[in-house]
């Protein structure tokens, strides 16, 4: 049985409907995220597993009981908020003695976990500062020892690394997958970053408009996007609209206007006649030299019209014959700027058989 | 040039902080000056000072005397007074406290928009003359009162005599308490408004109920607030004199009356002095404390 059961829930303010008819089940044990663009009813979402707020219709189960009478103080559920909210005028051991406190938990005891909690976020000695006196990245892991420190059944994160730099952000996802792992408490995480999503959790789901729009391990939302919002949402992807020819288990026979046939990846669920988009990813599409040896499928000419080196990698903007813009990635693994292709190059573009995703409207 | 810019900002410095300065050290500091001066003369016939003549200061005697001094230290009455009067201001203190906090909490929390309403409403009654408003509650509380009959009609059903409430300390504390509470209002809510309501979220969210809430988040996080606040109402009841003269009865003297008696009434004036520097020194050991204490809330923080 699923830890966290979301079941037909709905939630609607005045105006509209922040989060429509959302199912979503969450395995004890899992590194669950919510994703998707500010607006999207993911904390909403968040909040109504908190308790903070409350469905309109449907259920949210904890270990097959509904907690819809169940007030925040009384849930087994801890958040880590965006701002950490630690208290400003309890020490940081005192921040983390807090749920232990409220919970009723004997000074003894209280004292040696507040000790471990500490430990665990790598801040033995900090344990008589004040939150004023922590960098951002302390002060989140003292909000993540807080959130931990009384093993709720489930941890709720919302965007907790938002505030973070670039390269403290990396480090602590690094730390949140181990504590996550270390610690076994079920994460129900929350973010708009779909790197960071895509590089924390076991499962993500997507949502857009208070739906879900698919529910799926990282790597398959990646590359298996199931529609063009998912499919635009994360990561850089190139489309172009298509109509189906033909259809195998192994692979689609798509029409690409003014560019030709194209073969894409086999799909089950679409029919010949079929209008969408094919799409395809950036490091998926190989550009080379018009002579080079091309792939045996899907190859074409084009021009190259923009690129842009980003250190690891340089993205090239490529024209195709049919005026559609495609990007290709390059990496750089020669040292320099490596710079293959400058603009107005004429270059192949080619791409494998089964990348390409065929995506209905 | 680094060293003439900040010449010139200390001279602009000056030029902005010395009117203000110079008329503090004009109309507080010479007046107190001139107080203790005043204290340690003898009292003219008819009141004022009594004067010093060319044949005294030639003997030697320049008219001083610590006479006013040993007079208050010699009846254990005025220390009485001093209680009464620290009693009074506590007490108004602590009601003006616990009326103002929910008050205030209502404002902090409710909506943007009539927030500064709220408060409007809660200075409006500075609109109208303090003394006015004073004796609104002679008439509010007078024997004749609706108040006055409603209470003493209940008190009847069981059996007890009618009271007086006009003219006693009750009518005192109620009019100190009407007259101050905005001075609570004011901080308690300035300082309540600022506290992050994520601070309430997290503490329920980690199985604080809403009492829990209140004593381990708002109450703490308040107390700059509350010290304030009661330094502001404390500090104005221990001198008021008005409330008590009006509201109060013959027995309900404070110091404010005392010094007043002193200067306007008996018209001894060193003997007023001394009072007044005993008010002055009380009230700056009070707000010391107070100081020290918030200092020692803040300590707790920082």
């Amino acid at each position: 049985m699923a830890l966290l059961e979301i079941r037909n829930v709905t939630r609607r303010f005045s105006n509209y409907t922040a989060v429509d008819n959302v199912s979503i089940s969450v395995k004890a044990g899992e590194f669950f995220t919510l994703l998707g663009p500010s607006g999207c009813g993911k904390t909403t979402l968040l909040r109504m597993i908190a308790g903070f707020d409350l469905p309109d219709s449907g259920q949210i189960l904890l270990d097959g009981t509904d907690m819809v009478g169940t007030p925040p103080e009384k849930r087994p559920v801890h958040t880590v908020f965006q701002t950490y909210a630690l208290f400003p005028h309890m020490t940081v051991a005192d921040n983390i003695a807090f749920p232990l406190k409220m919970a009723g938990k004997t000074p003894q005891e209280i004292k040696t976990r507040v000790g471990e909690a500490l430990d665990s976020v790598r801040l033995p000695n900090f344990g008589s500062r004040f939150p004023h006196e922590l960098s951002g990245g302390q002060k989140q892991r003292v909000a993540f020892a807080r959130g931990l420190v009384n093993r709720p059944r489930l941890l709720l994160l919302d965007e907790p690394l938002g505030a973070l730099d670039a390269k403290l952000r990396e480090e602590m996802q690094i730390e949140l997958i181990n504590l996550q792992k270390e610690l076994g408490i079920t994460f129900v995480f929350v973010t708009h970053a779909q790197d960071e999503a895509l590089a924390l959790s076991h499962r993500i789901a997507v949502m857009n408009r208070g739906n879900v729009e698919q529910i799926d391990e990282p790597s398959r939302i990646y590359s298996f996007p199931r529609n063009r919002f998912v499919a635009d949402f994360i990561g850089k992807i190139s489309m172009m609209n298509a109509h189906v020819v033909e259809t195998a288990p192994s692979h689609l026979k798509l029409d690409v206007k003014d560019l030709g046939e194209v073969t894409a990846a086999g799909n089950a669920d679409v029919k010949v006649g079929d209008n969408g988009v094919m799409a395809i990813r950036p490091e998926q599409i190989r550009i080379s030299h018009p002579s080079a040896e091309p792939y045996l499928k899907n190859h074409f000419l084009g021009k190259v019209h923009d690129f842009l080196y980003v250190g690891d990698v340089t993205t090239y903007i490529v024209e195709l014959s049919n005026g559609i813009y495609i990007e290709a990635l390059l990496p750089n693994s020669a040292p320099g700027r490596a710079t293959f292709f400058e603009v107005g190059d004429q270059v192949g573009v080619s791409w494998r058989h089964d990348v390409g995703i065929f995506l209905n409207d | 040039m680094i060293k003439e810019g900040a010449k010139d900002a200390r001279l602009a410095r000056f030029l902005v902080g010395g009117p203000p300065l110079l008329f503090l050290l004009i109309f507080f500091v010479a007046p107190s000056l001139i107080m203790i001066l005043t204290s340690f003369r003898f009292p003219g016939e008819f009141g004022g000072l009594a004067p010093v003549t060319p044949e005294d200061t030639a003997a030697g005697e320049y008219g001083l005397t610590p006479e006013a001094y040993q007079f208050f230290f010699s009846d254990i009455l005025y220390a009485e007074i001093f209680l009464k009067s620290f009693v009074i201001a506590s007490t108004t203190t602590l009601i003006c406290l616990i009326m103002a906090y929910p008050l205030a909490m209502l404002i902090a929390r409710s909506k943007k928009r009539f927030r500064n309403l709220m408060v409007l409403l809660v200075v409006l009654p500075f609109a109208s003359n303090f003394l006015i408003r004073i004796y609104a509650w002679m008439i509010i509380l007078g024997p004749e009162s609706g108040l006055s009959h409603f209470i003493n009609a209940i008190l009847g059903v069981f059996g007890i005599a009618p009271v007086t409430l006009l003219f006693s300390p009750f009518a005192v504390l109620v009019g100190m308490v009407y007259v101050h509470l905005p001075f609570m209002v004011l901080p308690l809510y300035t300082n309540l408004e600022k506290h992050d309501p994520s601070l309430l979220d997290a503490a329920q969210d980690l199985g604080a109920n809403s009492w829990q809430r209140f004593w381990s988040v708002t109450w703490p996080l308040s107390l700059p607030g509350v010290f304030s606040g009661s330094a502001l109402v404390f500090i104005p009841v221990l001198g008021m004199f008005a409330v008590p003269e009006i509201l109060g009865g013959t027995g309900d003297i404070l110091i404010g009356n005392l010094i007043k008696d002193q200067f306007l009434g008996t018209r001894d004036w060193p003997f007023g002095s001394v009072l007044s520097i005993m008010l002055t020194l009380a009230v700056l050991s009070v707000a010391g404390l107070a100081t020290w204490f918030s200092r020692f809330a803040a300590g707790q923080r920082a």
